[in-house]
Order: structure tokens, then C-alpha cells, then sequence
């Protein structure tokens, strides 16, 4: 890695105030989120990225309007920080018709076409495939745009990964494989799991491009991220980032928890991304305690406001429960 | 996307108009690949072996290497990846060796190809193509003989075809590209070699109805893929006792051409289903019962199958023969619905 930002201008200059502002964005979004979860405002399965905020901030801030994302079901922050409006987040989370699936995925299927996000890929691996597609039809009409392909390593035990590993590197394709490494795959720690626990090693065996960075460091994200995308528009083919992060919260609301230890799980809070970075601006003089007051503020606004909306959205009439299963004539 | 000023010609022996099904298939993807840059064909083995079955041989030659893409053994990738390059705006036609091995590729085919549309909210659309060959009677024994598109005529979200003739071959694939949803063809392996004429140019062809193939009076048989064929056969013999068989081709396994089997039934009020699948659970069973549901006071005798015995189809020859459909059991069932007997 080259030397991070470290003193204020160089703070300034990597947009660090911002990224601090989405990873706290993302984290009280999800806390709200479990709140309504138990309330019963939002049902069905609700997995939360909360200490994974580094990994959606540093990457999806770093990619250009025309790239694409595939992610997971474990998408929240990947979507707020793509841009996609939080009230049609909210709203989907609901169930309602405003959503941005309209209402027709959840939590684990947020969808904005005119953004790029092709969702919320609740198939382990399943994204990927779709994600090398998308890279190809860029690749044979000579465009730069990439296409980003996330995803837990779990997913790195399926086919679909070493299929799609040796085809986008065989071909060049323009994907940016990144691997949320949190450790675990649902309950199974990555040691039970994977033979050969290197990731980047096996990833950098199908011939490309694989860098292992520190997933709790927004900054180191976004770094690794440029110099993957400079290579990947230069027409350098396929890279992969293991980002090395983890979750304070259990596989999903279901999940109680009985595979970790608590004291490694407090162990990792030790480099909760968000009070690390604050901490480091606050330090430096890159931003100042009013400021993030300010932001906790607008952000609470923010959130309330979805949620006031998302609760007053109609629904979608059930007369309309099969519209969408195949085209509509005027439809693309 | 730009028309061709003369439209390719198929590869013609002699003087005659004589061409193949597997010749048509080729001419078709030839018609689409000048008629629309952002169609290219990907499969295993498709461009320098010529495809597994020859229907893509010359295909690279003449249109290069990047729109006619070898692809590794990767059923699930490179179905995926014609997922993903429909969703970016091309028209990709992913050639997959047989439905067996389609298998492999059923998460994308089921979790994306016919999901997304729906999972998004109407957002998302995949105008994606996929071939494949289907079916028994080559000794090909248990892994590359089955006939599995019912599976998929299951499945909300896609289209089902089964072309049984040289003009379906011919004109069913540039209506798939065409169509905004993911279009899934599937060409019985035992039709390729099929010679007969086809007219130049040949007929346009729609892929949303059944068709009858023989009009008769005495019993309704419906079929599809190669179980047309064994069909007219079936109704030659039984003209010769007096029994006019009319044959509906189904051509289109999903959405199903209700009408059409209603009308025919309503007009001769028995019905044979011929479907080479296993009986539990097949098409002949949807057919069946839409029959059921909507023909009942139309029919005069229950409904027949003649479906593929229920067993993994074997390798030896009078194995395999006896667990498919054949024209005999055909004319059998036509006679217990149409005069009690068999």
C-alpha cells in the first residue's frame, strides 16, 4: 500500500469528512432498522452490515456513475451509499409500494436500475455470473465502465466463484471482485470452511490482480479501490480486494449468536471504522465535535423522515401481484 | 440495430431447396447475427469445433471470434454471464449442450434470468436467449437424454420453446431475440438431421401459438419437439382404420396456447397428450388438467398419456426404444378414446 492520508490536508483531500459522515449514515440507518424490525414494521429476514461500513463507503464511493454494482442480501449500505434515496429503501423494508423493488424484494433485494444497482443477490455467488455479463458487453463495446461484484467469503466455497474467477480472468473481463471477508459464513467460521484460508492467494491464482486490505479502514478501502479501477480501465482485466472486516451484529435478526466469542467480537469493536476514522479527524483538525453533532443530527432528521414516509406509503394493490413477471407492452 | 440488404441464404444441396433442421437453426442465428450487432453466440465448443451438434460450424469463420465465444466448461457462468450482458443491453444467445447439463445452470436460470424483472419492481429486463438440446432416442443413456423442459415450463418469468419443424427451427429464433424476456429453445436431438424443403425465404413465424400440423375430426393429439413426428405418424396409421387424428404442435411450452387445445377439443372431443418426459409431474399433466378444468364437457373420453417410462433412460437400443413414446403406443391410446378399445 502507498502512505494513507494522515495529516489534515491530506484528510481533506481523500474526502475523509464525508466518508465518515455515509459510514455513520449507513450505521444509524441499520440501527433503525433492527428498532423497526422489532416492532414488526419490518419482516422477513434483516441482515445488518453494522462494522462493515468501511467496506460500502470506501468502495461504492470510489466507483464513477457508469460503473455497476452487484451486491448481496446484505446490502443496506451498499445501496445508501450508491445513492439510492433512503426513502425508497425505508419504504421497500416496508413492503410498500414506494419502495425501490416496489415492494416486491425487502431487505435482501434493493434494486435502482437508473443507478446501477442490481441489487441485493440473496443466492450466494449468484451475483457474480450476471456480473461478468454486464463486464462483457462493456468489454465488446470498447467502454471503460466497470462493473463491481460483491460479496462475502462464503461465497468464495461456491462454484459460481471459481467459474466466474477463471472466466473473467481468461477473458479480461472489467470486474472488481470484492470479498467483505467478516469471517464468517453465516455461523461457520472461515477456518472451518475453507481449506486453504488465503483468499487472496486462491483468487490471484485464477491469474488476476488480488490485494488483501484492512477493511475497517475506510481510507485504505478507497485507496486499494482507485488503484483496482485505474487497472481495470486501463483495460488490465479482473481484481480482487479482500477486505478484512466484521460484523458487531449476528447473521440476521434470526441469529442468536452462539458461534463467536464474545471477547473476539469485542475485540473487533476495538477498530469499529467509524470512531477511528472521527477520531483520527478530530485529531488532526479535519473536522471539529460541532460538526458531527451537526451531522448526527441531519442524519437522525434524515432517517425519521423515511421512516414517517416509508409508514404512510400505500401498498401495492393486490389486483397488481402479477404485473412484472414478464414484460408490459411499452416496457423495456 | 441495422438491416441486412440480402438476407443470408441457407446452404442448398444442388439445385434442390433441400436444407436440415440443424442448417436452419444455423441460418437463423446467421439472419440475426448480420440483422443485429448486439447478438453473439456463447457455448462450449461453439466456434472452433463448430458446436457440438454442428449447428454453429462456420458460424466464427464467418463472424469472428468475439460474437461467436468458446466458452470454458462453465454452465452456470456463461448462462449468467448472457444474463448479465442482457441486462447491459445486448442479445446474447447462450448455446448450452443439453438440458441435462443445464442443470448446472439452473440457479441462473431460475434465481436471475426469470427473477429479476419481477425481484426489482419491473425495473430490470433480460432479453436473453438460451439453447439447448433436449431428449432421448440416440442411445446417449442416462445423463444426456432426458427431457426436462416441463421443468422449466414451470417456471414464471421465462418462455418455452420447442421447435418440431424446419420452419420453426428457422424463424423461432429471431422472435426470441426480439422478445424482452428471457426465451428458453429447446431442440430435440434427434431432429437435427430432419431434411425437407423450406421455402425462400422462409415464412415468418410467430412464438406465441400452437399449431395444428394435421386437421382430423376423431381425436386431438397433442405433442411437442420430437413427439410431432411420432404424432402425423401415429395418424397415418389410424387414417387407415378410419380414425382422423388431428395433431397439435404445442411449439410453445410456456405460456401454453389454451385456446388452441380447447378449440381442437371442442371439435373432437378426445384427446391424446404426447410428451417423451416422465409422466409425474409433466407437461402432459398440465395439458391434462387444463383440459380438465376448462374442456370437460367437451370431451367424450378421459384423457390419454403417452409419456416416457418412468425410469433413467438406458443406453441399450430396445431399452430405450420401449421407454419412449412411440408411434404404436400413439395409435393405441388414439383407439381407447376414440372407440374403447386399444
Amino acid at each position: 500500500m502507498t502512505a494513507l492520508a494522515q495529516d489534515r490536508e491530506a484528510l481533506l483531500a481523500a474526502g475523509a469528512p464525508q466518508l465518515l459522515r455515509q459510514m455513520m449514515r449507513i450505521r444509524r440507518f441499520e440501527e433503525k432498522c433492527a428498532e423497526l424490525y422489532s416492532a414488526t414494521k419490518i419482516r422477513g429476514f434483516l441482515h445488518l452490515c453494522i462494522g462493515e461500513e468501511a467496506v460500502a463507503v470506501g468502495v461504492i464511493t470510489s466507483l464513477a456513475e457508469g460503473d455497476a454494482v452487484i451486491s448481496t442480501y446484505r446490502e443496506h449500505g451498499h445501496a445508501l451509499a450508491r445513492g439510492v434515496p433512503m426513502d425508497a429503501i425505508m419504504a421497500e423494508m416496508f413492503g410498500k409500494v414506494t419502495g425501490c423493488s416496489r415492494g416486491r424484494g425487502g431487505s435482501m433485494h434493493l434494486f435502482d436500475a437508473s443507478r446501477r444497482f442490481y441489487g441485493g443477490n440473496a443466492i450466494v455467488a449468484g451475483g457474480m455470473p450476471p456480473a461478468l455479463g454486464m463486464a462483457l458487453a462493456d468489454q465488446m463495446n470498447d467502454r471503460t465502465d466497470v462493473t463491481a461484484c460483491i460479496f462475502g467469503e462464503g461465497a468464495m466455497a461456491e462454484g459460481e466463484f471459481h467459474e466466474s474467477a477463471n472466466l473473467a480472468a481468461l477473458w479480461g473481463l472489467p470486474v472488481l471482485f470484492v470479498c467483505e471477508n467478516n469471517r464468517y459464513a453465516m455461523g461457520t467460521a472461515l477456518a472451518r470452511e475453507h481449506a486453504e484460508t488465503d483468499l487472496t492467494a486462491r483468487a490471484a491464482s485464477y491469474g488476476m490482480v488480488a490485494w488483501a486490505v484492512d477493511g475497517m479502514d475506510v481510507l485504505a478501502v478507497q485507496d486499494a479501490t482507485k488503484r483496482a479501477l485505474a487497472q481495470l480501465r486501463g483495460g488490465g482485466g479482473p481484481c480482487f480486494l479482500e477486505l478484512r472486516t466484521y460484523r458487531f451484529r449476528a447473521h440476521s435478526m434470526y441469529d442468536p449468536d452462539r458461534y463467536r466469542d464474545k471477547a473476539e467480537v469485542e475485540r473487533w469493536r476495538q477498530s469499529d471504522p467509524i470512531p477511528a476514522l472521527s477520531g483520527r479527524l478530530l485529531a488532526e483538525g479535519a473536522v471539529t465535535e460541532q460538526e458531527i453533532a451537526q451531522w448526527e443530527g441531519e442524519i437522525a432528521a434524515e432517517i425519521s423522515a423515511s421512516v414517517e414516509s416509508a409508514d404512510a406509503a400505500p401498498l401495492e394493490p393486490v389486483e397488481d401481484l402479477t404485473r412484472f413477471v414478464t414484460s408490459e407492452p411499452g416496457t423495456p | 440495430m441495422t438491416a441486412t440488404a440480402a438476407r443470408p441464404r441457407a446452404d442448398r444441396s444442388g439445385d434442390t431447396a433441400q436444407t436440415t433442421y440443424r442448417e436452419a437453426l444455423r441460418e437463423a442465428h446467421r439472419e440475426a447475427l448480420h440483422r443485429d450487432p448486439r447478438v453473439f453466440l456463447m457455448g462450449e465448443d461453439v466456434a472452433r469445433y463448430g458446436g457440438s451438434f454442428a449447428v454453429s460450424l462456420g458460424l466464427a469463420e464467418e463472424f469472428g471470434e468475439e460474437r461467436i465465444r468458446d466458452t470454458p466448461l462453465s454452465e452456470s457462468a456463461f448462462t449468467g454471464a448472457g444474463i448479465g450482458a442482457a441486462l447491459r443491453g445486448m442479445r446474447p444467445i447462450v448455446e448450452i449442450m443439453t438440458v441435462n447439463f443445464s442443470l448446472l445452470a439452473l440457479d441462473q436460470i431460475l434465481n436471475n434470468a426469470a427473477t429479476l424483472r419481477h425481484m426489482s419492481g419491473g425495473q430490470l429486463a433480460v432479453p436473453l436467449v438460451i439453447r439447448m438440446t433436449t431428449g432421448g432416442g440416440r442411445q446417449l443413456a442416462a445423463q444426456h437424454s432426458h427431457s426436462l423442459e416441463g421443468w422449466y415450463a414451470h417456471i414464471p418469468g421465462l418462455r418455452v420453446l420447442a421447435p418440431a419443424t424446419l420452419e420453426d427451427a428457422r424463424g423461432m429464433l429471431w422472435p426470441a431475440l426480439e422478445d424482452p424476456d428471457p426465451v428458453l429453445i429447446f431442440e430435440h436431438g434427434s431432429l437435427y438431421p430432419l431434411k425437407c424443403a423450406l421455402p425462400d425465404p422462409p415464412p415468418v413465424v410467430d412464438i406465441a401459438h400452437a399449431a395444428v400440423r394435421r386437421a382430423g375430426t376423431d381425436v386431438t393429439v397433442v405433442a411437442y419437439g420430437a413427439g410431432v413426428g411420432k404424432a402425423l405418424a401415429a395418424a397415418d396409421l389410424l387414417a387407415a382404420e378410419g380414425i382422423e387424428a388431428e395433431v397439435v404442435d404445442l411449439r410453445v411450452l410456456r405460456p401454453l396456447d389454451e385456446p388452441a387445445l380447447l378449440a381442437s377439443v371442442a371439435k373432437t372431443h378426445r384427446a391424446v397428450v404426447v410428451d417423451e418426459a416422465w409422466r409425474s409431474g409433466s407437461l402432459s399433466a398440465e395439458v391434462s388438467a387444463r383440459l380438465a378444468e376448462k374442456g370437460f364437457f367437451d370431451l367424450d373420453a378421459p384423457v390419454e398419456r403417452v409419456c416416457g417410462a418412468e425410469v433413467p433412460l438406458p443406453y441399450a437400443g430396445h431399452l430405450e426404444r420401449a421407454a419412449l413414446p412411440q408411434p404404436d403406443d400413439i395409435v393405441a391410446a388414439a383407439r381407447r378414446t376414440a372407440r374403447g378399445d386399444g
